[in-house]
């Protein structure tokens, strides 16, 4: 069953994942640029799958193409469930 | 480390080198996933055979050319998600370049190129988080070399060798590796109207080869102990190419 898509539930995820993905959880802001956390394109695709699994929103390439903050993915994946 | 839990895939396993492999991979503790198109009677042959070795197997039905059964293959089930993918499933339709009607070199693509790619893009995530995967994809001979009559064929093959390469050098550093297998001249019913006489004699081994000895080399990059080998074609062909 696919937990409930709220700003807070989906930034947990984001971090969560981000973490796991290799970045310092005290650098984790909605601000930070994936660029600077070392987020690159494979991990992304990573980080879709495990908002897929959690979720049950899919982001695609394009979707993903012109993100560049925390923030944007935490509203890419919000706006997505809607 | 440990070998994360999952199964493996071998599409169009019911007869053949795909039979072989499903057989070789369920020997090394993979449960199985045994895919058929239309040959039930075989797959369930090939999944029993698995089971009184001991091993556990699936038989699963799908037309790999059709991209919404390959998402169906791949879905992670109660065997786990699919960590080893064998792209095996493929046909033929033969005939000189202009013969060749458009219907004949579609067919061809989608289910040996196609194919190859949708499965592969459904397996990846899950092998991603995974930190592990294994694809192998049965290419050819003929895809590096050419054989009069086999133009949609080759182009097909010579394009899963290209992709294999590709692939591999996305994913290397997560501990996927993506190879290929070109098999020559096997005995199948791939090729049982081509086998023998002067192509037989073309062969420094003087024989055609056996699915087994297709499916111990996919059996090979499909283990553990292949891990740093990624982006390469190992082709079985009794020296045709050398």
């Amino acid at each position: 069953m696919p937990t409930d898509v709220s700003t807070e539930n989906v930034e947990k995820t984001i971090y969560d994942g981000l973490v796991e993905l290799g970045t310092e959880r005290g650098e984790l802001s909605r601000e930070a640029t994936l660029e600077d956390l070392d987020i690159d394109s494979l991990d992304l695709v990573e980080l879709a799958q495990i908002v897929e699994d959690e979720f049950g929103v899919e982001l695609k390439g394009d979707d993903v193409k012109d993100v560049k903050t925390v923030g944007e993915v935490i509203d890419l994946v919000v706006s997505k469930s809607g | 480390m440990a070998r994360p839990e999952g199964c493996a895939l071998v599409t169009g396993s019911s007869r053949g080198i795909g039979a072989a492999a499903a057989l070789a991979l369920a020997a090394d503790g993979w449960p199985l996933r045994v895919n058929y198109r239309s040959d039930e009677e075989g797959a369930r042959e090939v999944a029993a055979k698995i089971e009184a070795a001991g091993g556990s197997a699936t038989v699963v039905q799908g037309d790999v050319a059709d991209p919404s059964a390959v998402t169906s293959l791949l879905e992670p089930g109660d065997d786990g998600p699919v960590l080893v993918l064998v792209n095996n499933a493929g046909l033929r339709l033969d005939g000189l370049s202009p013969q060749i009607e458009d219907e004949q070199w579609q067919r061809v693509i989608d289910v040996n190129l196609s194919a190859t790619f949708r499965a592969t893009r459904e397996a990846l995530p899950q092998m991603l988080r995974a930190r592990f995967g294994r694809i192998v994809n049965v290419a050819s001979v003929v895809g590096t070399r050419a054989n009069a009559g086999q133009a949609n064929y080759a182009a097909s093959k010579a394009g899963v060798i290209g992709f294999t390469k590709t692939v591999a050098v996305e994913v290397a550093r997560r501990g996927v590796t993506v190879n290929a297998v070109a098999p020559g001249l096997i005995a199948t019913a791939l090729t049982e109207e081509i086998a023998g006489g002067e192509l037989e004699k073309a062969i420094p081994a003087r024989r055609i080869g056996t699915p087994e000895e297709a499916a111990a080399c996919i059996r090979f990059l499909a283990s553990e102990e292949a891990s740093y080998v990624t982006g390469t074609t190992l082709t079985v062909d009794g020296g045709l190419s050398a």
